[in-house]
């Protein structure tokens, strides 16, 4: 198998100094660092290439889509205080690289300092399966009390997303970042599990649209849900935790999650008992 | 080792005979024949119909696998059929036949979930280890990864199945049912020149398919191209829609154009959710299952995408692709191998079966 390259990076950021780090290959979009204006300013920078797999006029039209209407989901969430990277720069009509474009598009955005949340917690789980034995009760229901805590949090994030009127569309661990607070260290606390101190800071708004419709809401509680359920089972007895963060962050919470029992009951063939 | 499968949850019956050698090499197919009911065009199978079908033909085949595979009922270790998911009547005719040879010939029941039993089969013949899983056929639209012991659901379709809205889009074009609806919509797709705008709809790694369906029955109707009538019009004039295509944009477009759209729609969508799953669990390998998997177009895209995360897809032709027999019959005997057995007062069917719900001992 030929060895993976990256696809080559528009401009103006293929003569930048130093060179953007490519950190994640998404879905959708590489994520680089790189700098803004000043190179004490890291900035992240994520390229939208095109698919070359979708027939050319629908790639243009995903991908404009998609990257107009993250940038907007993010200056409004700016504005109205949630946690998430400020927009810097924008490129939607892919004119950077070779000449007649190049298909694609990008966006920058605010550096923002920490893990993602499904590092932290598969990081927990490991430590936990390693440690179960030598834990007593106490210990363990501390360990969890933690976890339950960062859930929490998680929660109220989402919640506050939900009153400024925008919905995530692609909610998983992976799009959830714990910021930790200013001055702290990342020194664990003495025993190898991982720190759950910090902000949680949503990021990767691609699938973000602007609703305030519950059917919308339910949906990205679902999709996290489901997104918990199948990369960290132990953590998932307690996504109860997490509703209870959501349903106390606003007010429209009760109805959206009443909505979110209906969206369960809703997979194809599920096992329907009585 | 040596088990017989028994699938007829569709409109395919199949009979698989599979030998698992005891010194542990790789595992043989003996026997794979299908019988498959086809409807005339304009219609989709109806579940009465299918199940007389599977009743009137699966003694016949048994004994044709039978005699294939060269092997005697004495050879035979276990009686694998489907459980489920699937087409009610036609899933029972089934059943039946694979309770009637358990007591005839005194061997052991194993029943297996249809989606496991494409997933099983996949494996085996590509050798993917450890793919992320898309799972396309005429009632089943999922994105499968496997992780502790269980094949867990990432993204599935939340009304109507992919093959559903192509077959029944076949309908309202009044193409030809043999061997496939599906296939004869990629045959005509690969004349469409023009796109058409049709709703794309994915929520997180879930998708959904009756808008689409509804948005392109409706192109059908207002430029006329549905119906019997326009079908054998387009049979005579062979291909000179060429030329009209290349005229504009804007220009009239034909059954072809329409085929050639839903496909590269529903694909993308389909290729969309399985690269997300993908960077959701880490995983390079994809690997497609079912009908919808034997698609060429569809395995075209997918491997463009798995080449550019530096990875790689897995697929297999229609004799593994399509409903059979013998995925039944491997998935059974590796559950088979772990000891599980289906006692003949538990050997129902059942309409829903969720892939998640089979407890996966066979693998770490």
């Amino acid at each position: 198998m030929e060895e993976y390259k990256p696809p080559p990076l528009p401009s103006p950021f293929n003569n930048t100094t130093p060179p953007p780090t490519l950190l994640t290959q998404g879905a959708e979009a590489h994520l680089y660092k790189t700098i803004s204006l000043n190179p004490s300013i890291p900035a992240a920078l994520k390229i939208r290439p095109s698919k070359p797999y979708r027939h050319p006029i629908l790639d243009r039209r995903l991908t404009r889509q998609r990257i107009t209407s993250e940038a907007r989901c993010l200056a409004k969430l700016i504005r109205e205080g949630v946690s998430v990277p400020a927009v810097l720069a924008l490129d939607w009509e892919g004119h950077g690289g070779s000449e007649g474009g190049w298909g694609g598009a990008w966006l920058m955005m605010e550096w923002i300092d920490g893990p993602v949340v499904r590092v932290v917690l598969e990081q927990w789980e490991a430590w936990m399966k390693q440690n179960e034995g030598l834990l007593d009760s106490s210990q363990i229901e501390n360990e969890e009390a933690r976890v339950r805590s960062l859930l929490r949090k998680m929660g109220s994030a989402i919640g506050v997303l939900h009153k400024a009127g925008v919905v995530h569309g692609d909610l998983t661990t992976s799009n959830l970042m714990l910021r930790p607070y200013a001055g702290a260290s990342d020194a664990v606390n003495g025993t190898g599990s991982p720190s759950m101190e910090g902000d949680v800071v949503l990021i990767d708004f691609g699938l973000a649209s602007q609703s305030n419709q519950d059917e919308d809401r339910a949906v990205d509680l679902y999709v996290l849900e489901r997104a918990i359920g199948s990369t960290h089972p132990r953590s998932e007895p307690m996504f109860e935790e997490l509703i209870l963060g959501y349903r106390d962050s606003y007010k429209g919470a009760v109805s959206a999650l009443k909505r979110l029992e209906d969206v369960r009951m809703r997979g194809r063939k599920r096992s329907m008992l009585g | 080792m040596i088990a017989i499968g028994m699938e007829g949850s569709a409109n395919k019956l199949g009979i698989g005979i599979m030998l698992h050698p005891k010194d542990g090499s790789p595992p043989q197919v003996l026997a794979n024949i299908r019988h498959t009911y086809v409807s005339p065009p304009g219609e989709g199978f109806l579940p009465k119909d299918t199940a007389r079908h599977h009743r009137s033909w699966v003694v016949k085949l048994v004994k044709q696998a039978l005699k294939e595979a060269k092997v005697t009922v004495d050879d035979v270790d276990c009686i694998c059929f489907t459980k489920g998911p699937g087409m009610g009547a036609p899933l029972q005719s089934v059943v039946i036949a694979a309770r009637m040879l358990s007591v005839l010939w005194g061997k052991e029941l194993v029943g297996v979930n249809h989606c496991v039993g494409h997933i099983e089969m996949g494996r085996l013949i590509t050798g993917a280890t450890n793919p992320v899983v898309l799972y396309v056929s005429g009632g089943n639209t999922q994105v499968i990864a496997y992780s502790s012991q269980r094949y867990r659901i990432f993204g599935e379709t939340l009304d109507m199945a992919v093959g559903n809205c192509l077959d029944r889009f076949a309908r309202t074009l009044h193409i030809s049912n043999d061997p496939a609806p599906g296939y004869n919509i990629e045959q005509l797709a690969k004349q469409g020149k023009q796109l058409v705008d049709l709703p794309y709809v994915v929520k997180g790694m879930d998708c959904s398919f009756s808008g689409i369906l509804a948005a392109i029955d409706g192109l059908a109707k207002q430029w006329g191209l549905g119906g019997e009538e326009k079908a054998r019009e387009d049979e005579q004039k062979p291909v000179d829609s060429t030329t009209a295509a290349d005229e504009s944009l804007e220009s009239k477009p034909t059954r072809a154009d329409l085929c050639f759209s839903l496909q590269e729609t529903v694909f993308s969508m389909l290729v969309e959710i399985t690269e997300r799953a993908m960077a959701h669990v880490g995983s390079k390998q994809v690997l497609i299952v079912g009908g919808v998997g034997s698609n060429e177009r569809l395995q075209e895209m997918m491997g463009i995408m798995a080449r550019d995360r530096g990875g790689s897809v897995y697929a297999t032709d229609e004799r593994f692709c399509i409903d059979n027999g013998i995925m039944i019959a491997q998935a059974g005997m590796l559950a088979y191998g772990t000891g599980f057995r289906t006692p003949l007062s538990e050997s129902t069917c059942t309409q829903r079966f969720r892939t998640d719900e089979v407890f996966v001992k066979w693998r770490d």
